[in-house]
């Protein structure tokens, strides 16, 4: 539980707000508990004495302590509705802030959906947590000890057989925390993993459908609701026996209260009046330490959750940008030297950090130089890590080892932001986001117009975007229209372009068109390449024909760079990536 | 197009929501009884304190002051007894309550689940996946909340009331119905109430759906996210989405505490007033002091389950939005519904030739009005490659999902060996035919598992012959963990390329009579191509196989050759006849000789 400290900078702006919400909740115990006192005094007093006017007096008493503790209670909740809704919110965002920010390696690592269990699930029962079980642990204490004291006051050996439950009663709540605790983690894990699998199934709904096989995926739902359940049977099963317990000590220190009670009455030790009051408190006071049951089971589900937060927030970041320009080399774009211009790649290597280490490196020196405008082709069979190799230059991983410069700027220099506007990249895998078609080129370029947008999509011959129902208005994306993979690819062909950014990077970008359209692409792409230093991934001949020159990609290393027809000849690897099935040899 | 809030909530009938919370109980009626049975009882044993009080003071205080102890010792014991029972009660109840609550949401899940499975592509294309996980999640644990602790709480809360109204009508007629007056004006706060919750928390359910949604979209695509910086836009967006969520949050607090406060306030001034007036009455003589003590504890255990109930009403307000949504969910009916009576399928023919395929006077449009593939006819022969070509948007992949019916046609049927696809069991159906995208999704789990999608049952043996057949062995071999390799999350670490040759394998692992290939092949380097191609030589034989590329090379292989333009068949016939008549297949057929230089 002590992980549950680590909220305070999360709750230390409403602190204010919990400590007199706190106290309000402790008030309206406190008057909930001196209510049996002015019951006592009207029973003892003008009902013994029939004294009518007493009994308005007692009443008018009991009336006014009654409206303190509602309006108290309702007070404490109105205080903080509000803010702790906030500091939920406030997490959550924190939480997205960081997510956006951790390298590409995290999110490989971890299911979207253990994340998203810990943006929704895990952070309300936090708010729950700062709202109820923080506040009356507090309250429920306080009014625990002063009720103790009211009941020793009246009569201390009575109270002395109340206490007697009370070390029992600790220590089988900390086994219990203790277990209880483990019981909730694995819980709570159970359901990002649910999470995982129902996102899953419905991402890939397409693929299930196409084989009519949801009972592979179906009974790993299934298996995982089963086990999710159980986990919760666990828990209840821990919580129904502290509940039990919980119910029945104090219960049983009543009833000997009662009896020792009655004898001390009858002797003549205590007055009848005296005896109710003190049951009536002690009786007031089973809800408060009944209630410690539920409590401590809120704490440890939010500790788990708390757990589960920062795992994600003390994740390892990407290292901070460096120093924006400061050494004087970095400012200077014109200083470097001609052999310097361009991107330059020198002795690259790259393993994914969660690789067995027995794994070689999926890049192992790389060496390899675009000249400023020169427009290079990357060649290289399925898996040889090309992908790989265009996702270092943005920095969306690290490369492990050697430099990456741009104009003789080494990329690690740059502030992140600042190279991923000169460097644009177009996917692969062309995602959309809910926003317009516009919007969606548009990204790729902060403060590019109207006339940009026009001309990227000329380029990527996304004239199909005048067409939609809305023009480029038209919302596209996960909330808007569906657009087919080849609609996909040239939209993100598009943002890549829109920018007219000096480092260009496209991945197999015309994979999804057909021949026309590709050609069409080609002779526009052509263009834009010819002032901008690219890097094209290419599988087909027509792809790398856009290129000045090719570098092929084998065995973790450029082992040849050439024009097309060079390597074509003087390379029997490339020869045979290159050559289109009739030239079988 | 519409707004994408309309889509949250999805219409359902009257009283859907109720009725889907009954038929969740409905198979555990009789752990609900035994937990009302057992409530009954720990009530009786928590209420019997007061009463035991009273008589103890009543009887037991002057028979011990004649040296009787007999009474004070009995209720002593009685005491104790009850405080037992009601522990061990207490224990059963949670566990009981649990075991119903956690039934009912496997079985939530499971229904929503399948039933998400079961609704069409067409309804998934709409209704975006991060909604769709909400329901599954966040929806599901509001119903948890109120099925763990609403149902003990609501049974709880009730018993309570009446057994004390009981007791204190027993003990003294005029204050318990001085007791029953008070109920007057707290049903109409629990009215009202009720009322305004259902609003806040309905409004509260759709704001984190939406944050749900953003959420997910932005961790599914973080790469284009950080190299588009994509960071700060996101962060404002998502903050404007958390802060609705925050208000909406709020506001369920708050109206909770609107709540608290004003009935706690009636139920303290009742209690103020009867203990006044019963007060009165002992002063006069017209009550027993006992019966003034045991009717003052009774008349504040009374009032205590007001917070309790306003608690089960809060999460039953939250659960009755979530209930709503779920409801309007499985209300939805498949566009491809599963036909009442299915019709067998014939038996494949020995050594089988595949199926055959018929499109009769099929017409399809997505939306009313805007025609996709105008009326058409079509005649696929069993075992026969037939390629589709054409200009992006041409209607090719309509027609492939037309046959794996993802969607079923606006108009006319589509037949495989006779019988209407809308005729068959949908498990039959995909057993006969089977469509790979070039999307090549991955689930997370290992490359054997992602090929043995297309037959779970698949042996080891039979998943690496499947990986051979189309050249993928060598790869997954060459992996860290070869076929045990975990593909992470959607595949991060395998290439594109990888993937289109694992959902390759998993297409032939299934063995249909009916193989689609919509651009299956479009992310594999050439050789990994030709690999492919020579493979399909042996694969489709014996398959009806419909194949979408752009690249021509798979049209080699082809029997015939569909081209398509504007949703419309125009060319129909052997490749070389088409390379040979000079029309729109020549032509591309030319353009395609020169991409590859």
């Amino acid at each position: 539980m002590r992980s549950l400290a680590r909220l305070w900078p999360y709750a230390r702006p409403v602190r204010g707000t919990l400590l007199v919400a706190a106290l309000c909740a402790v008030l309206a115990s406190c008057f909930g508990l001196v209510t049996p006192l002015a019951l006592k005094w009207i029973v003892d007093g003008p009902v013994a004495d029939r004294d009518p006017p007493g009994v308005w007096l007692g009443g008018l008493v009991v009336a006014l302590l009654g409206v303190a503790e509602a309006g108290l209670a309702g007070a404490r909740r109105i205080l903080v509705a509000g803010p702790l809704a906030g500091v939920e919110a406030r997490m959550r965002s924190a939480f997205y802030h960081r997510l956006q920010r951790l390298p590409v390696s995290f999110h490989d690592r971890w299911p979207s959906g253990q994340l998203l269990s810990r943006a929704t699930t895990d952070l309300m029962l936090v708010r729950i947590f700062l709202s109820f079980p923080l506040t009356f642990l507090l309250a429920n204490g306080v009014t625990i000890l002063v009720g103790f004291a009211v009941l020793l006051l009246q009569k201390w050996t009575l109270g002395l057989v109340l206490l007697a439950p009370v070390v029992p009663l600790i220590v089988l709540c900390s086994l219990f925390e203790e277990r209880y605790s483990r019981a909730a983690r694995t819980s709570q894990d159970r359901v990002g993993d649910l999470t995982t699998i129902a996102e899953e199934s419905v991402l890939g709904i397409r693929v299930i459908k196409g084989f009519g096989r949801h009972r592979a995926q179906e009974s790993a739902f299934a298996r995982q609701s089963a086990l999710l359940r159980e986990s919760e049977l666990r828990k209840a099963s821990l919580l129904g026996r502290l509940w039990g317990l919980v119910t029945a000590l104090p219960e049983l220190a009543i009833g000997a209260a009662l009896v020792l009670g009655v004898v001390q009455v009858a002797d003549g030790d205590l007055t009848a009046g005296t005896l109710v009051a003190f049951l009536s408190t002690a009786l007031a006071l089973r809800w408060p330490v009944e209630s410690i049951g539920f409590l401590l089971a809120i704490c440890n589900d939010a500790a788990a959750a708390t757990d589960r937060f920062f795992e994600v927030m003390d994740a390892p970041q990407a290292p901070p940008d460096a120093a924006p320009e400061a050494g004087p080399a970095a400012g200077r774009t014109g200083s470097a030297t001609v052999r310097d211009r361009g991107l330059r790649l020198a002795g690259v290597e790259f393993r994914y950090p969660d690789a067995p280490a027995a794994a070689p490196p999926v890049l192992r020196g790389v060496d390899l130089h675009i000249r400023p405008g020169e427009t290079m082709a990357l060649v290289g069979t399925t898996g040889s890590g090309k992908t790989t190799l265009t996702a270092l230059i943005p920095r969306l991983h690290d490369a492990t080892a050697g430099r990456i410069t741009l104009d003789g700027r080494e990329i690690t220099a740059l502030p992140r932001a600042r190279l991923r506007e000169l460097v644009s990249v177009a996917f692969e895998e062309p995602t959309l986001f809910s926003a317009s078609a516009g919007e969606n080129v548009l990204m790729g370029a902060a403060g590019a117009g109207e006339a940009e947008l026009r001309r990227a999509l000329a380029v990527a011959q996304a004239g199909f975007v005048h067409a939609l129902p809305d023009g480029h208005r038209t919302q596209v994306g996960e909330l808007g229209l569906s657009l087919s993979g080849g609609q996909r690819q040239r939209l993100a062909l598009a943002r890549a372009v829109v920018g007219s950014p000096r480092y260009l990077i496209l991945d197999d970008p015309l994979s999804a068109l057909d021949v026309h359209t590709e050609a069409l692409v080609e002779s526009a792409l052509r263009e834009v390449l010819a002032t901008t230093t690219a890097l094209v991934v290419a599988h087909r001949p027509s792809t790398v024909l856009l290129a000045d020159r090719v570098a092929l990609l084998s065995g973790g290393r450029i082992a040849a760079v050439g024009t097309h027809h060079e390597l074509l000849r003087g390379n029997r690897e490339y020869a045979s990536l290159m050559s289109g099935p009739e030239h079988r040899p | 197009m519409t707004a994408p809030d309309d889509h949250d909530v999805l219409p359902a009938p009257q009283g859907a929501s109720a009725a889907l919370l009954r038929s969740l109980l409905a198979p555990a009626r009789g752990r609900v009884r035994l937990t009302v049975v057992l409530l009954l009882l720990q009530q009786a044993a928590v209420q019997a304190g007061p009463l035991l009080v009273a008589y103890a003071i009543d009887r037991g205080v002057p028979a011990a002051r004649q040296h009787d102890y007999g009474p004070a010792a009995a209720a002593g014991a009685c005491y104790l007894l009850c405080a037992l029972a009601a522990g061990l009660m207490r224990y059963a109840v949670v566990r009981l309550t649990a075991r119903v609550g956690q039934d009912a949401l496997l079985d939530l899940r499971g229904r929503i689940f399948r039933h998400g499975q079961a609704l069409s592509v067409g309804f998934h294309e709409c209704y975006t996946s991060g909604r769709l996980v909400s329901r599954a999640t966040t929806d599901v644990e509001s119903i948890r909340e109120l099925l763990n602790d609403g149902l003990q709480e609501l049974i709880g809360v009730v018993l309570s009331v009446l057994y004390v109204t009981a007791t204190l009508l027993y003990l003294d007629p005029g204050t318990g119905a001085a007791a029953m007056v008070s109920f007057v004006p707290l049903a109409l706060l629990v009215r009202g109430y009720r009322r305004r919750s259902i609003v806040v928390h309905r409004a509260r359910s759709t704001a984190i759906a939406a944050v749900i949604v953003k959420f997910t979209e932005t961790m599914n695509g973080i790469r284009p996210v950080q190299a588009f910086r994509r960071e700060a836009v996101n962060d404002a967006h998502f903050e404007r989405l958390n802060l609705e969520h925050r208000r909406t949050n709020a506001a369920t607090s708050v109206t909770m505490a609107r709540y608290v406060l004003s009935s706690r306030l009636t139920a303290n001034i009742a209690v103020a007033s009867i203990v006044v007036w019963d007060a009165y009455r002992v002063a006069e003589g017209g009550l027993e002091l006992g019966v003034l003590a045991a009717s003052v504890l009774y008349l504040r255990r009374l009032y205590d389950p007001i917070d309790r109930l306003g608690m089960f009403l809060n999460s039953y307000q939250s659960a009755a939005a979530s209930l709503e949504k779920i409801a309007g969910l499985l209300a939805q009916r498949p566009s491809v519904p599963e036909p009442a009576v299915p019709v067998a399928l014939p038996e494949r023919g020995d050594g089988g030739a595949g199926r055959e395929v018929i499109f009769e006077g099929v017409r399809f449009a997505y939306r009313a009005g805007d025609e996709v593939l105008p009326r058409f006819d079509l005649t696929l022969r069993a075992g026969r490659t037939v390629a589709v070509v054409g200009a992006t948007g041409a209607g090719k992949s309509t027609l492939a999902k037309l046959l794996a019916r993802f969607y079923d046609p606006v108009e006319g049927r589509v037949l495989l060996d006779g019988v209407p696809l809308r005729d068959l069991a949908g498990a039959r159906l995909r057993r006969e035919v089977v469509m790979v995208t070039q999307e090549a999704f991955l689930f997370s789990g290992t490359v054997a598992e992602n090929i043995a999608v297309g037959r779970p049952d698949a042996s080891r043996a039979q998943i690496e012959a499947a990986a051979r057949a189309i050249g993928a062995h060598d790869f997954i071999a060459a992996l860290p963990e070869g076929y045990d390799t975990d593909v992470r999350k959607r595949g991060g670490r395998v290439s594109a390329g990888q993937r289109q040759l694992i959902s390759f394998a998993r297409a032939l692992l299934a063995d249909p009579a009916v193989l689609i290939l919509d651009e299956a092949t479009s992310s594999l380097d050439i050789p990994g191509e030709r690999a492919v191609q020579h493979a399909m030589r042996t694969v489709l034989r014996g398959r009806t196989a419909v194949v979408i590329a752009h690249r021509l090379s798979t049209v080699e292989i082809a029997d015939r050759v569909l081209v398509m333009a504007d949703g419309r068949i125009v060319e129909d016939g052997r490749p070389a006849e088409l390379v040979a008549a000079d029309g729109q297949f020549a032509d591309l057929h030319r353009a395609w000789r020169d991409s590859l230089v």
